[in-house]
């Protein structure tokens, strides 16, 4: 009999009085992967993660986590997964290292074992200094990290990570992705929701991009780029190239509309992945008398992935109103 | 940066081993240490239980106690059953409002995602503002004892009259639970808990004696637990005691009846606060 993976979610439905959080989630994470559910605000992923850390049951639909089923066996469950919610789930009279020894015994280890854990995660976190100091002087991104620490004091097999660096500075972020990484790298498995594109590419090894509840598409990263058209090719044209004499160059090789920039320089062009592209690109625009200052071959990013298939660009961080947001979504929950 | 996950937790540094009696007790202690710590930390949170009972006890005694007739007796010595029970009953609200407080956090989210009792929570809870309630015990005692209150019979009434304070006080803290488990912000706890608690507490033989009151008034007054409460500890004490001279049964059976209340509303509340936090999410 083979292994059951890490997660698996069959139909997932839930409604909040009108609102359809979860409308037929299907979800299937194997063990020791890294898997990105990315969407825009009110997608449902924080219900999905809610639901399958056993903090709500599902109206429809069935999931289990390590093949335990998260509502009939919830206790199981309870035992091999860590969260780590969007806001930090910590006592801020406490200091961290009180935390810590606290979340560790309630998670079943002794109080010597919860000490030694403790001790590890602060020193593995960067938060040894700040040990003995009250959570509340903590600034958001050692809160983050120490709500991280807690989730895994208890060495938990399955992971759920509720858009873990929402609301942090550009350098906060980058160290919880190294943390996240050398996770990865000790073989948890790892759910992580987010609504940064260059998060999920960054740190998942599969995605599933999450609309209206349900699963809109799937896969790594790479095969999602492809799905939504191969290649992008940037050029730069000499400056008084003839901007339509390039297009007409270009035109066998795109696969949509090419659109010049305003002076006319810099042209962005869709394209099918083949073998000697560029210089096939090239030699059809010097045959033309065009001559170009620089040239990129890109992969299309995820942001071409959310554009096309959920017909809007994915959220910019708009912070204050995405709290507003989760914070209704929560409310309905409770 | 060195692994994190590393998986060095062997069978000994685990609790999972040992029976549920045990699992839930060591839940119990972790858990009432986080909430004696948050005391440690923030003393100030104590001032219900000692600042505002001293308080009342001076108001009520050098303010209000002159005009104030308990039938021949010293009011300061009337006054402090009735402040006991006042003393401990409101620390109710406050209750509410830390229980309120945490399930907004994503604090109570975590707990709930733990191998942990779900009993624990709640119980840690009232453990906590049971150690607190016998500070207020106390520090009513000891203002009592500095404005002319004695107790007149023995050691062994005086430990069941504290006794019967603390189990009506702890009664009040299931319903302190429930009602912040209902609420959503610590400030309508602390409104709702100052509309129930503040009629509770007047509406009693706690700082007048009943008959005092208007006639469709006084069996109200009568039934009220708090007026049980402060009558049992009255007689036990063997302090001014006017319910004596009344009728009813609450009034002639005081000891028993703060028992029933208590019982009663430890059956209704501890069950339902315990049926509130497991329906969180449901």
């Amino acid at each position: 009999m083979s292994e059951p993976p890490a997660i698996e979610a069959e139909g997932l439905v839930k409604h909040f009085g009108k609102t359809r959080a979860l409308a037929g989630l299907d979800l299937t994470v194997p063990v020791g992967t890294v898997y990105g559910l990315l969407g825009p605000n009110g997608a449902g992923k924080t219900t999905a993660v809610r639901v399958l850390a056993t903090l709500l049951a599902p109206d429809g639909g069935q999931a289990r986590v390590l093949g335990h089923d998260v509502v009939a066996q919830a206790a199981t469950v309870r035992r091999t997964i860590g969260l780590t919610g969007q806001y930090a789930a910590l006592d801020e009279y406490l200091s961290g290292r009180s935390n810590l020894v606290m979340i560790g015994q309630l998670s079943r280890l002794t109080a010597k074992a919860a000490r030694r854990r403790a001790d590890e995660l602060l020193a593995s976190f960067g938060l040894a200094e700040a040990a003995t100091r009250a959570v509340k002087t903590y600034s958001g991104g050692m809160r983050r990290r120490l709500d991280l620490a807690a989730s895994l004091i208890g060495n938990p097999a399955v992971l759920f990570l509720d858009e873990p660096t929402t609301g942090l500075d550009p350098s906060a972020r980058a160290l919880m992705w190294d943390i996240i990484r050398d996770l990865v790298a000790g073989g948890t498995t790892l759910l992580l929701t987010t609504q940064y594109l260059d998060e999920a590419d960054q740190l998942a090894g599969r995605v599933a991009v999450i609309e209206g509840g349900k699963v809109i598409a799937e896969g790594t990263p790479a095969e999602l780029k492809a799905s939504v058209g191969g290649q992008r090719i940037a050029l730069t044209l000499a400056p008084g190239a003839d901007t339509q004499a390039a297009i007409s160059a270009l035109k066998p090789f795109a696969t949509g509309p090419i659109i010049p920039n305003d002076p006319g320089l810099l042209l962005e062009v869709p394209v099918a992945v083949a073998d000697g592209l560029a210089t096939d690109v090239l030699r059809a625009l010097d045959a033309m008398g065009v001559r170009v200052s620089d040239i990129a071959v890109r992969g299309a990013s995820l942001d071409d992935v959310f554009l096309t298939l959920t017909g809007h660009k994915a959220a910019e961080t708009n912070v204050a109103a995405q709290t507003a947001e989760e914070k209704e979504e929560e409310e309905e929950a409770a | 940066m060195t692994a994190l996950t590393t998986a060095d937790l062997t069978a000994a540094d685990l609790t999972t081993g040992r029976g549920l009696g045990a699992q839930f007790a060591s839940d119990v202690w972790v858990l009432t240490k986080r909430s004696i710590a948050r005391i440690r930390n923030e003393p100030e949170t104590l001032s219900d239980v000692t600042i505002q009972p001293v308080l009342f006890v001076l108001m009520f005694a050098y303010v209000f106690g002159g005009a104030i007739g308990v039938g021949g007796g010293n009011y300061r010595e009337y006054l402090i059953g009735g402040m006991l029970g006042m003393g401990l009953a409101q620390t109710a609200p406050g209750t509410a409002v830390a229980v309120v407080s945490d399930m907004s956090t994503g604090l109570i989210d975590r707990f709930r995602s733990l191998p942990m009792s779900r009993a624990a929570v709640l119980t840690a809870r009232t453990i906590a503002d049971l150690l607190t309630q016998v500070i207020g015990a106390a520090v009513v005692a000891a203002v009592g004892l500095a404005i002319g209150w004695r107790i007149h019979t023995g050691p062994v009434e005086a430990i069941e009259a504290f006794a019967l304070a603390l189990l009506f006080g702890y009664a009040f803290t299931w319903a302190g639970v429930c009602l912040g488990m209902v609420l959503r912000s610590p400030e309508a706890a602390q409104q709702t808990g100052f509309i129930i608690f503040l009629p509770l507490t007047f509406i009693s033989s706690a700082f007048v004696p009943t008959q005092s009151m208007p006639g469709w008034l006084q069996p109200v007054a009568e039934w009220n637990p708090m007026s049980s409460l402060a009558a049992a500890c009255r007689q036990l004490f063997g302090n001014p005691n006017p319910a004596a001279a009344v009728h009813a049964w609450p009034a002639q059976h005081a000891e028993l009846a703060v028992v029933c209340w208590a019982v009663a509303m430890l059956a209704v509340f501890a069950p339902l606060a315990v049926r509130l936090y497991r329906g969180k999410g449901r």
